[in-house]
């Protein structure tokens, strides 16, 4: 990920250099002694310790937290509470242990202090476990509140959790009668819950799965759950897995896959689900059934096919109506619909039921501003994060020249003057190298804020699949009325036509009878249809509303947590610089 | 501009002539103008020279000069003060489009100024004539000197010099001296080692604190278009959420202000010194290169001596009647051998004076720049923090409605 790639090489570059720094460097503690960040691993007990900061940044501090208690909302619950039950919306939970009750309030304001954690690989997991934070909101673990980790919920009582692990992959083979000798191998993943929720009949469990699982839930969810913004999954990315190191795309795909069902159960509804309860407990095979591929379907449509264009069952089962007819096999229902929606955009006959809900239109038109501003923010903050790195590695790099000009002048002074600008060398790349440190700090921090709008750009995709959802089941509706009112219509036609006959036309009335079955039938369907199509039209709105809420609660903590780690960052950095300042404050006496 | 302690010749000056005054010799290099046009074009900058040196004309004179003039110039004293470090001017050209952007003259103009101040407060340097006629002959004048200077057919004795250099390495050739004789006090060698290193280490710190004035920029760059993409956001979201990102936006673009204001800053207060430093290590080294030709060339003559001594005896042995012209050329060729070992000493002498004083200089420069970067970046980052700062009770306040 981002960076990622690149912090192995400067960890590596940075250590070199620190030793020679720390031969350099007796009395001054470059590193850990060091007043501002590194006596603060746990986000729990700097208050105190930090009174060695500069008394005049601290203050910033303390004036800038006070600001923030003042304005503080009535119902919201103060900014220390940690109880879960704290309603997730109103008090910003970042920066913190929600499970630790005794995180102090400057916690809040003070950026975490990964100060051991810089030299390594900021890799999800590894940041988590050194600091023994589980934070929620962290790393790979990063999804928005909407599409959050489960550590809160945004309706349901808070108090449950859903916590979800994707680890160790391991290489199976396939029994498979296949034709390939050797088998086919494929990779298995650990999937660990701890849960409280009560339908899960346990708190803790693990069970295998493959990525075809992973599909396949995907599938199933999507068909059980028309309307709702479902997360999506992972891709398939066959090219990658030909490409990449084996080991690199298994690691890559195993954080993809902890994503994606951490998302899941962040949902409320679909935590809630059947679908996944099952992925998550069942032992064994997964008891879902599997999605045909395509030219199967078609196959099988391809065999109804005949019959259904003779006039045998034409009619759509009700179980059927509530799926789109795109993913199934009746073809003959495809073809109705594509020329139903044909009719809608071409021929200017205005169908039966229409899209009417203006708002619902404004809130599309919305959502595709949406995107597409957030695709654009997504981007620039990347641009932003890179120059920050740059940056730091840049001013890194300055101060380790100083530091090989300290050691050289220390070597081979022959004059006072060149120890005193050894000297004076050493407090500059001393900073420079802090300055650096706090640069690559921020960074980190920066892109874990700025995450959140990739992933309300990731969640846009869920959303157009809901919209799709409601379109396809509207389609439905209107391909049956249509059916229905033809059908009716062929109905009165053949009982005109057969009331002209004297005593009676047996071969029509039959005809007439067989019809008013069909359209009974038809009618059933499309009384189905309507009712689908208002629940997934349901569905739409809450999850808009959902989406609404929860994104303006996600951004806001996103825009403080990025304000906040600015400001605690520049004021380190100032510190450091002010120091050097002062202490090399005669010469600006001197020159003038 | 720092006053000299000369004494002040006896002359014509009354007790209330602002003589009186400590002398002084002070110049500014100011007012850079493009002058001619397309690929003859090139910047002309006015001097103002401000003195009381009884050997200048007034206690003011301004001429215009070009950056050819302050080459002429160093050459000259280079020629004729061998042991001094003559001051470092900036980098001859510059990439073409590059040349007359604003930063880069500015940058220019500074180093000009610079370099003639030194000059005109070294103690040794400033009693220079050719330095007078630089600060005080009118433009034709310089013109002349100039195009005769930087001509391809320097003065005669420059080029007898050219051939003696070139006749004597092929004759160390021939001789089987391959090597040029060197200097061998241990000492020197540190120096020399020293200078090449330093170069070395100066120009590594130099490319670093250049590339920082370019990320500065781009971290400007990047702020300012994540401060625009981020309102365009705020006007999609609306109500106070669209609010919080537009006042972000605005921030960012303002911080980005800030960033390319002290990457201009870094540029002329940190850069541009450093780069300075690393001018002044190479012009040690110029005359290093000087100190090395005055010593092989006073070997030289003592070997040539010895052996115009052995034959100006054998001749007297045997009373030759060329005695006489052997005689002749041996007291002229002894007279130059002490020419050039004085000069060498001088040389010798000179530079030991030269390096107290430059690591001296050296140590205060640093020390002002590191000071300034400090004090810079300082600004910068308060800057950042106040401004993100002020941001903090309008996010709070969204979040509570």
């Amino acid at each position: 990920m981002m960076g990622s790639e690149n912090e192995g090489f400067e960890e590596a570059h940075l250590y070199a250099s620190r030793e020679e720094m720390e031969n350099l460097v007796l009395d001054d503690p470059l590193n850990n002694n060091d007043n501002d960040n590194n006596s603060n691993n746990n986000n729990n007990n700097n208050n105190n310790s930090n009174s060695s900061i500069n008394g005049k940044s601290y203050s910033a501090y303390r004036s800038a937290m006070s600001s923030l208690s003042d304005t503080h909302h009535p119902l919201s619950s103060p900014i220390l509470a940690t109880s879960a039950e704290s309603d997730p919306l109103l008090s910003p939970p970042r920066f913190r242990d929600l499970r630790n009750p005794n995180a102090p309030e400057s916690s809040y304001i003070e950026p975490p202090a990964y100060s051991d954690v810089i030299f390594c690989p900021f890799e999800g997991d590894n940041v988590s476990d050194v600091n023994g934070v589980e934070s929620p909101s962290r790393n790979s673990d990063f999804s928005g509140r909407f599409s959050r980790s489960p550590s809160s919920s945004s309706s349901s009582t808070s108090s449950e959790y859903l916590k979800i692990t994707v680890s160790n992959p391991q290489k199976e083979q396939e029994n498979s009668n296949s034709i390939v000798p050797g088998g086919n191998t494929y990779v298995t993943y650990l999937i660990s819950t701890r849960t409280n929720i009560s339908d899960f009949g346990g708190s803790e469990f693990g069970v295998r799965r493959r990525f075809r699982d992973v599909v396949t839930l995907s599938d199933r969810l999507t068909e059980s759950y028309r309307g709702l913004f479902i997360p999506p999954r992972p891709d398939k990315s066959v090219v990658e897995s030909q490409v990449m190191q084996k080991q690199e795309f298994v690691e890559q795909r195993r954080v993809a896959l902890e994503k994606y069902l951490r998302r899941l159960a962040a949902h409320p509804m679909i935590r809630r689900s059947d679908e996944l309860k099952v992925f998550l407990q069942v032992q064994g095979k997964l008891p879902l059934p599997t999605t045909t591929d395509v030219a199967s379907r078609m196959l099988d449509g391809a065999v109804k096919l005949p019959k259904q264009l003779l006039g045998e069952s034409t009619v759509l089962a009700p179980h059927e109506v509530v799926q789109p007819a795109k993913g199934g096999r009746d073809l003959l229902r495809l073809f109705k619909e594509l020329k139903q929606s044909m009719a809608n955009d071409w021929m200017g006959s205005r169908p039966a039921v229409v899209e009417e809900d203006k708002e619902f239109l404004e809130k599309k038109e919305r959502v595709n501003d949406l995107e597409l501003q957030l695709s654009n923010a997504s981007q620039q903050a990347e641009a932003l994060v890179k120059a920050q790195q740059d940056m730091g590695e840049t001013l890194g790099e300055l101060g380790l020249a100083f530091i090989k000009l300290t050691k050289f002048e220390n070597e081979e002074a022959v004059f006072n003057s060149q120890r005193v600008r050894a000297a004076d060398m050493k407090g500059f790349a001393t900073a420079a190298v802090k300055a650096s440190r706090f640069y690559r700090e921020l960074n980190a921090q920066t892109v874990k804020h700025l995450d959140m709008l990739h992933e309300y750009l990731g969640l846009m995709l869920a959303v157009h699949n809901a919209f799709t959802d409601r379109s396809s089941a509207l389609l439905t509706v209107q391909t049956l009325l249509s059916e229905l009112s033809s059908l009716e219509s062929k109905a009165e036609k053949l009982e005109a036509a057969s009331s002209k006959i004297f005593g009676g036309d047996k071969s029509r009335v039959r005809k007439i009878d067989e019809l008013k079955d069909t359209i009974r039938v038809t009618e059933d369907a499309k009384n189905v249809a309507i009712r689908e199509y208002e629940r997934v039209k349901e569905n739409n709105r809450s999850e808009l509303e959902r989406l609404d809420r929860e994104r303006k609660a996600d951004f806001l903590t996103m825009l403080k947590g990025f304000v906040l780690n600015q400001v605690g960052y520049a004021e380190k950095i100032s510190n450091v610089w002010a120091k050097v300042a002062e202490e090399t404050s005669g010469y600006e006496k001197e020159s003038s | 501009m720092i006053s000299t302690n000369r004494t002040l010749s006896a002359s014509s000056q009354s007790p209330r002539s602002p003589s009186s005054q400590p002398p002084y010799l002070s110049v500014s290099v100011t007012d850079p103008v493009k002058l001619g046009n397309g690929v003859q074009a090139y910047i002309s900058y006015r001097v103002i020279t401000k003195t009381n040196f009884p050997e200048y004309q007034g206690p003011e004179k301004i001429v215009i000069r070009r950056y050819s003039d302050f080459v002429w110039l160093r050459d000259r004293l280079f020629e004729k003060y061998k042991g001094i470090f003559i001051p470092p001017l900036p980098e001859k050209s510059a990439v073409e489009k590059f040349r007359f952007s604003a930063e880069f003259i500015e940058m220019r103009r500074q180093a000009l100024d610079i370099f003639v101040n030194r000059i005109a407060s070294h103690h040794a340097l400033q009693q220079s004539e050719d330095l007078r006629t630089f600060l005080q002959a009118d433009e034709e004048t310089m013109e002349r000197l100039r195009a005769h200077e930087t001509g391809i057919f320097k003065k005669p004795s420059d080029l007898m010099q050219i051939f003696k250099d070139v006749q004597s390495k092929v004759s160390d050739v021939v001789l089987g001296k391959e090597k040029p004789v060197e200097e061998s006090d241990p000492e020197y060698e540190k120096l020399k080692h020293y200078i090449f290193e330093l170069e070395n280490h100066l120009a590594e710190a130099q490319k670093h604190a250049y590339r920082l004035v370019k990320r500065h920029r781009e971290l400007g760059q990047s702020l300012s278009d994540f401060g625009k993409a981020v309102k365009l956001l705020g006007a999609c979201e609306g109500n106070s959420l669209g609010k919080a990102f537009s006042e972000l936006g605005a921030k960012s673009e303002t911080l980005s202000v800030k960033l390319q204001k002290e990457a201009h800053q870094l540029l002329m207060n940190f850069e541009e010194p450093l780069k300075d430093y690393v001018r002044a290590v190479q012009s040690i080294k110029a005359t290093i290169t000087e100190r090395a030709n005055a010593f092989r060339r006073q070997c030289e003559l003592t070997e040539t001596i010895k052996l115009k001594e052995i034959n100006l005896n054998k001749l007297s042995l045997i009373r030759s009647d060329k005695v006489g012209e052997a005689e002749m050329e041996y007291n002229e060729l002894k007279a130059e051998s002490e020419e050039a070992t004085r000069l060498f000493e001088s040389i010798v002498r000179l530079m030991n004076e030269e390096l107290v004083h430059f690591q001296e200089r050296k140590t205060l420069d640093m020390g002002i720049a590191f000071n300034e970067f400090a004090r810079g970046q300082a600004r910068l980052a308060n800057g950042i923090a106040d401004a993100w700062r002020s941001l903090l009770p309008k996010l709070e306040a969204c979040s509570s409605t």
